[in-house]
């Protein structure tokens, strides 16, 4: 959460969007196939990317696809980690606890 | 309707209730909907093409899913249309929606191959997605309280629904410059925000019983909060239409777009000035044909019907029996205190269901909730649920000697927080964990201070406060008018939150004043707590934080803040 934005073109990048037909956050991976998981993303260069942006508009254009975009990324053990905050929102989901859970813990506390 | 669980009372309180030809209206609505969403999925339309025609069904697409937002016209739902969005939570979503400050609902995710099963759903219980979004005119809010405040002359829903009417489709107002709010209250006290809305309406009753509006206009929130000025101080109801198309066609005319952050009503009225714009819509209103526009004594009444009272008992012995199980439960004593309303009829009193319980998403419930809620609104007000901006749910016609038994069940469902207008009541909007304009988060920021304030005692101590936690200057969560009001900002691709203290969104509006620089994400809740220290540091006897605040101004609690930076 602490990591800043560099000037861009010295990062690394991915390319991300959402998925037409349910809306999930989608990452391109190698071979054209899109994942949901960031660390099945390919990695760019900056002036790689172009080709990466380049298949995912002929995805977009494929109804596969909504608004595709590059994203910068350090790399890290784990996988790639976006550089900026909304990036990682978009790879770990909302980080809030759903009220259902919250809900099923309150019952059972008055149960006890 | 089929597939409900037809559980509700015979005689329910005042919904307005769709005819056959309302339900054709959806179905084709949903029908033609349908079509969109297959010609989008087989590569018939671009998204440039789609996204217009989506919006215009309340579907957005935001960071991890579509989010469908399902108006609750003036925030009055029946029993089965609660018990309908469970439906649609459980079958569309992952089993939850999230009440808004305009009184409606969203779903946050649902699957674009499902979006027009899910509006079909809707549609079976005479709810749809029409108008909440686009550059149109949005659902008309009002006082949660409606129609049983105790301070109320005019039943605003009345005025709502024709409104609604009025403007559904309007064909000359489907493609404004930007959107369009319009709120209205009815009761001395504006529970509505009238004055940050395009259009604020303040209903009064004469002596005569003749009913007339005060108009405000040109208020808002967002990039630019501006507070309305009021352009007429009295119009008869019969030309509320009439001067509302005068006011909506010089904005339609004139308002700009070419620039999407210049063109609310307010940078209109800001720009030409109010005289100006006053004199405009005056000489519009007068050349308009405004015989065909008169709202007529018989159309008021017949949709008056559709809120008539429901049948209240005479309850001589309510209020002693409410006065002895407070004696007997200082929870429940406590809980009253804080989440009911005082109500027009004897005997009755309006309640409130938190939805910030402490640790919680402000304005989330769960499907399980919403069919208690429902079984409950059934059971114990008529089959009948509100809305309110501050995303909790009302009920508005309680016994007051079945309050008790209320609250004994509520508790089990998460649902008795004793907390309204105390610190953990946080208005926030869905910030950057589910919007895709947010650019900081505002529901963690919302859990972590009610954790920190969880204490109730602390809180009654502390007295009323209203916190409002938006994620982005477009201030869903109107933080601009919070008495303390917390903003996201992006600060290179970071999250940081600048703080405004001393704002309101009552008869006393005004926009709160920005106490300097912003606080990092993990820096918030202590701001939060420093200032409120400063606050019971200072307090004279009897004043509430906006009464220290408004006597003191910014001074000690800037000083606190950033002593030590």
């Amino acid at each position: 959460m602490q990591a800043k934005v560099k000037a861009r073109g010295t990062q690394p990048l991915v390319v991300t969007a959402n998925r037409l037909r349910d809306g999930r956050v989608v990452w391109l991976g190698g071979g054209g196939i899109w994942s949901e998981r960031v660390g099945d993303a390919a990695i760019f260069d900056g002036a790689g990317v172009a080709a990466g942006l380049s298949a995912a508009a002929q995805a977009e254009a494929e109804q596969i696809v909504v608004a595709p975009y590059e994203v910068e990324v350090t790399l890290k053990p784990g996988g790639p980690e976006p550089l900026r905050m909304r990036e990682r929102v978009r790879v770990v989901g909302p980080s809030v606890l759903a009220p259902s859970v919250l809900a099923a813990g309150m019952l059972a506390e008055a149960a006890e | 309707m089929d597939g409900l669980d037809r559980t509700a009372p015979q005689v329910t309180a005042g919904i307005y209730k769709y005819d056959a030809y309302d339900r054709q209206f959806l179905r084709d609505r949903v029908a033609e909907f349908r079509g969109q969403v297959d010609r989008r999925l087989a590569g018939a339309l671009s998204e440039d093409e789609f996204k217009p025609l989506r919006l215009m069904n309340g579907l957005y697409l935001q960071l991890h899913a579509y989010m469908l937002r399902c108006a609750v016209p003036y925030g009055v739902l029946s029993s089965d249309q609660m018990r309908q969005f469970a439906v649609v939570a459980r079958r569309f979503d992952r089993g939850y929606g999230h009440f808004t400050t305009r009184q409606n609902i969203q779903f946050n995710w649902i699957k674009l191959e499902e979006a027009a099963d899910a509006i079909a759903t809707l549609a079976d219980a005479d709810l749809h997605a029409i108008q909440t979004s686009g550059n149109c005119i949005r659902n008309v809010t009002t006082d949660e309280y409606a129609g049983a405040a105790f301070d109320e002359s005019v039943d605003p829903r009345v005025y709502a629904e024709i409104l609604r009417q009025w403007s559904t489709l309007h064909p000359e107002f489907s493609f404004l410059p930007r959107k369009f709010k319009i709120a209205i209250t009815g009761a001395a006290r504006d529970r509505a925000a009238i004055q940050l809305h395009d259009i604020g309406l303040a209903a009064r009753r004469d002596a005569s019983g003749a009913v007339s509006f005060e108009v405000w206009v040109g208020g808002g929130m967002g990039r630019t909060p501006i507070l309305a000025y009021r352009i007429r101080e009295r119009l008869p109801e019969a030309e509320t239409i009439a001067y509302l198309e005068a006011i909506l066609r010089v904005y339609n005319a004139l308002g700009g777009r070419e620039n999407i952050h210049k063109a609310r009503i307010k940078i209109l009225v800001r720009d030409v000035g109010q005289a100006r714009f006053t004199e405009l819509v005056e000489q519009e209103y007068a050349r308009l044909p405004r015989e065909r526009y008169r709202l007529e004594p018989e159309v008021v009444a017949a949709i008056q019907a559709h809120f008539a009272p429901p049948p209240f008992a005479v309850l001589p012995q309510a209020d002693a029996a409410l006065a002895a199980a407070c004696d007997g439960d200082a929870e429940f004593a406590a809980w009253v205190g804080r989440n009911t309303h005082p109500h027009k009829v004897a005997g009755y009193i309006s309640a409130v269901i938190s939805l910030k319980p402490i640790g919680g998403i402000p304005g989330d419930c769960s499907a399980a909730q919403m069919d208690a809620i429902a079984d409950l609104a059934d059971r114990y007000a008529f089959g009948e649920v509100r809305v309110s901006h501050v995303q909790n749910l009302v009920l508005a016609h309680v016994r007051k000697d079945e309050l008790y038994a209320l609250w004994q069940a509520l508790r089990p469902l998460g649902l008795a927080t004793g907390n309204v207008g105390l610190l953990s009541d946080i208005i926030a909007c869905p910030g950057l964990d589910y919007c895709a304009l947010a650019n900081a988060r505002a529901i963690p920021v919302a859990q972590l201070i009610a954790e920190r304030f969880a204490d109730l005692h602390r809180q009654h101590d502390i007295g009323s406060v209203y916190i409002n936690i938006s994620g982005c200057i477009n201030a869903c969560a109107h933080h601009h008018v919070g008495h303390i009001g917390i903003l996201g900002v992006d600060r290179k691709g970071e999250e940081y939150y600048q703080i405004t203290l001393g704002g309101s969104a009552t008869n006393d509006a005004r926009i709160g004043d920005i106490v300097g620089p912003s606080f990092a994400y993990d820096q918030v809740t202590d701001a939060v707590e420093t200032i409120l220290r400063s606050y019971l540091a200072i307090r004279q006897a009897g004043e509430l934080f906006i009464d220290t605040y408004r006597r003191t101004g910014l001074a000690p609690f800037k000083e606190a803040l950033y002593a030590t930076a």
